[in-house]
């Protein structure tokens, strides 16, 4: 039996690229070819070209500086070769049919006009989300875009939760007065939710640093790393290279996590970018830059641990370009005219739903029956979360003058309960603070 | 930031170079390099870097070489910081101070000598204080660091330099200056004169001068711009029943606007005269010495506008013509 397990391993799970011409050994030298882009032929970014399964690890690597990254890895489980345990698989599969089917029903919801304003779908890029957000714990952080409900429900944030937000409910992660695009979560370390792509990166950045401060100045047991997730148009926004300056200049523990689904609204990513090649900005300032298949949910794990464990062993930031698609517009507002047809097609034959379904199967880590009863399963949070949004209330009127301010009055409060600025002696200048 | 190890200053040059214009002198050997960081050239990265600290449990303090250069930043000082209190519902505050020069200095040119006072008092989630004497310095400093909200401190280079006279209570460890509250530096009953920063002394000279020739000038230091406090000001001009506002900024959407309109709102029926406001030219700031007097208003402006309001001002200036 282990033989023939091996022999399946071989395959690797996406063998659906059929297009990849023998002759890539170096990637570099292919040129852009816009035309070809668009279709199948999209050599410039797939280099997975080799069958073993530890060197098809070691080739979806194309680190050009560190030598940390490119080091084999231990197979955790020697017996079996195969990537995942029977539970983290199907956790995983689970946390990706809850964020597709949660999308669905968003963009179900925002056609019946109980969403509303500016939603963008995070359908196709689940693998990423998942792939790395499943391995973090709870204290670590997690910064994101405007395309940031799954990665709150990856987090941990309740489908509830997130619904009740979108529907401007009081109920939701923010009370309402986040949206769609501003998801923040004190208790799952959800640090938003920007709308402005690249403003996300130096929060990141900055909560990264805090962990680092943490451990050094004051001298707590903290090893939190800090995700950031953005996408390819961020690339070429000078907050993203500031930060990845800052960021190997101070060793600080973040994984830069580029989601590349190569349209940034209309604008394509060889139409806005000099060098495509996103991965190759992370060696120009010092740390690893990985390329990684998107739509493999295993693949992006299998990097996303070596990224997140070097974070945590205080070496600095990676950065990591997965290659991805999502296959609704940007936004539900997007008529999504620019991209090809056959682009869309080839993609939605590698989504990673299915992906991971087929490697359960085939390798037996779970049945039929389980898959269908976990997609069961989501299909009722997903309805509950929708009638728990839809009954939840709107926000009182007197919510609007809330929370602008943690404290209103400038000072804050002492521990007697009061104002501190209602104390006369405070203003004299001689009471304790 | 010896009371709070979670304190840390950041910004460039503030460590080795002991600050820009030296206000971070002796910081580093006492703190070292760890809680004050120099940075390379990069507003928007460790402004936001600033944030993001502030979001996950520290405070920072940030500082810019002069606002001027906040603009590169803007966005994070307004958008994830103002606002983030609000959009997560509480969840997450932002316990940040920026702090730096504003305004305008000696011949620096037009892209050095812009003051930020009004674009950043408009922003719901901020507050804006504006130091003037080294009792407001100290403070207001203080408090602004206290705050769990995100503050921006506007300082002023030519301040800098100057002495005043603090009393032994302003020394004490734990003094502090309310958020909100303005202070009236001098008492008077003919009229009413707010100014902040560098232009408080101004306006106290021009009170010397008017008390010489009878006019009696209450002069207020407004301390604070976000909030306003609009109540100290409007028992001022309900006393005196005359108001002037004196600001180094732009004049149109000025802070000199905001206050005139609210005290129209709140205190219309006890006014004898309309209200006045005296601003920077409405130019970019020239580079010529003598453009750059006459840019901003000076002790003389005050003076004739107090002794002869605007109206005739303008009517002798047409008749010059």
């Amino acid at each position: 039996m282990a033989c023939s397990a091996t022999a399946k391993i071989i395959q690797p799970p996406m063998s659906i690229n059929s297009t990849r011409s023998p002759d890539k050994s170096d990637n570099c030298t292919k040129l852009l070819c816009p035309s070809s882009f668009l279709g199948p032929n999209k050599k410039l970014f797939s280099i997975n070209k080799t069958i073993s399964p530890l060197s098809r690890r070691s080739a979806t690597v194309v680190a050009v500086s560190s030598d940390v990254v490119k080091k084999k890895k231990v197979e955790s489980n020697p017996v079996s070769n195969l990537l995942v345990t029977k539970e983290e698989g199907l956790e995983l599969y689970e946390d990706m049919v809850l964020g597709r089917s949660f999308e669905d029903m968003c963009a179900q919801m925002y056609y019946r006009g109980k969403m509303f304003g500016f939603v963008h779908l995070y359908n196709g890029q689940e693998a990423v989300s998942t792939g790395f957000i499943k391995l973090l714990g709870n204290r670590d952080c997690v910064v994101s875009t405007y395309r940031d409900h799954v990665h709150a429900l990856s987090k941990g944030v309740p489908a509830r939760a997130v619904m009740s937000e979108l529907f401007g409910k009081t109920t939701g992660c923010c009370r309402g007065q986040g949206g769609s695009m501003h998801m923040f979560s004190k208790e799952h370390n959800v640090l938003g939710g920007f709308a402005f792509i690249g403003e996300g990166i130096p929060v990141a950045t900055g909560a990264a640093f805090t962990s680092k401060y943490r451990r050094e100045v004051l001298k707590e047991d903290c090893d939190d790393v800090t995700l950031a997730f953005f996408g390819d148009g961020t690339c070429n926004n000078g907050q993203f290279f500031e930060c990845l300056n800052m960021a190997a200049l101070w060793k600080l523990p973040i994984v830069f996590v580029v989601e590349n689904n190569l349209w940034a609204i209309g604008m394509s990513h060889l139409r806005a970018t000099s060098d495509p090649q996103i991965w190759k900005k992370g060696p120009a300032f010092g740390m690893p830059g990985v390329h990684v298949d998107g739509m493999d949910v295993l693949k992006v794990r299998e990097i996303a641990k070596e990224a997140i464990t070097r974070a945590r062993r205080g070496e600095g930031p990676t950065l990591v370009e997965c290659e991805t698609y999502r296959f609704r517009g940007h936004s539900l507002a997007d008529p999504d005219e620019l991209r090809d047809p056959s682009e869309k097609a080839h993609y939605a034959t590698r989504d990673p739903i299915t992906a991971l379904k087929k490697y359960l199967l085939e390798n037996n880590l779970a049945s039929e029956s389980e898959l269908i009863a976990i997609e069961k399963k989501i299909e009722e949070v997903v309805e509950d979360a929708v009638e728990f949004a839809d009954e939840s209330p709107v926000p009182a009127r007197s919510q609007l003058l809330e929370n602008v301010f943690a404290d209103p009055r400038g000072f804050g409060i002492g521990p007697d309960g009061k104002y501190r600025c209602e104390d006369p002696k405070f203003t004299e200048g001689t009471a304790q603070v | 930031m010896s009371a709070d190890p979670k304190v840390f200053l950041m910004g460039e040059e503030v460590g080795e170079y002991q600050g820009a214009y030296k206000i971070s002198k002796g910081l580093l050997e006492k703190y070292g390099p760890d809680r004050v960081v120099d940075t390379p050239i990069t507003e928007a990265g460790f402004t936001g870097i600033g944030v993001g600290a502030a979001y996950y449990g520290l405070r920072p303090v940030i500082e810019f070489m002069t606002f001027n250069f906040s603009m590169q930043a803007i966005d994070h000082i307004i958008n994830s910081a103002a606002k983030s209190n609000y959009m997560s519902a509480g969840q997450i505050s932002v316990p940040i101070v920026f702090r730096g020069p504003n305004g305008a200095a000696a011949g620096v040119g037009a892209q050095h000598s812009q003051c930020y006072a009004a674009w950043y008092a408009s922003c719901p989630g901020l507050k804006v204080l504006v130091p003037y004497s080294s009792e407001d310095a100290r403070g207001l400093l203080k408090a602004a660091i206290r705050d769990p909200d995100p503050v921006v401190f506007l300082e002023n280079e030519l301040l800098y330099g100057e002495s005043f006279p603090v009393s032994a209570e302003t020394l004490d460890s734990s003094f502090c200056l309310p958020i909100g509250k303005a202070k009236i530096e001098r008492e008077g009953k003919d009229v009413t004169i707010t100014a902040f920063s560098k232009m408080v002394g101004y306006a106290l000279q021009a009170a010397d001068i008017l008390a010489k020739e009878g006019i009696s000038a209450e002069v207020i230091n407004l301390r604070s711009i976000r909030p306003l406090d609009r109540s100290t000001i409007n028992a001022s001009v309900r006393k005196t029943n005359r108001l002037i506002t004196v600001e180094e900024g732009f004049p149109q959407h000025g802070i000199g606007a905001e206050i005139c309109a609210s005290v129209l709102e709140d205190s219309f029926e006890y006014l004898d005269a309309p209200v006045e406001r005296i601003a920077g030219a409405d130019v970019p700031m020239p580079y010529a010495a003598n453009l750059e007097r006459i840019s901003v208003p000076q002790v003389e402006d005050i003076l004739q506008l107090t002794k002869v309001g605007r109206r005739l001002i303008c009517k002798k200036t047409n008749e010059a013509e």
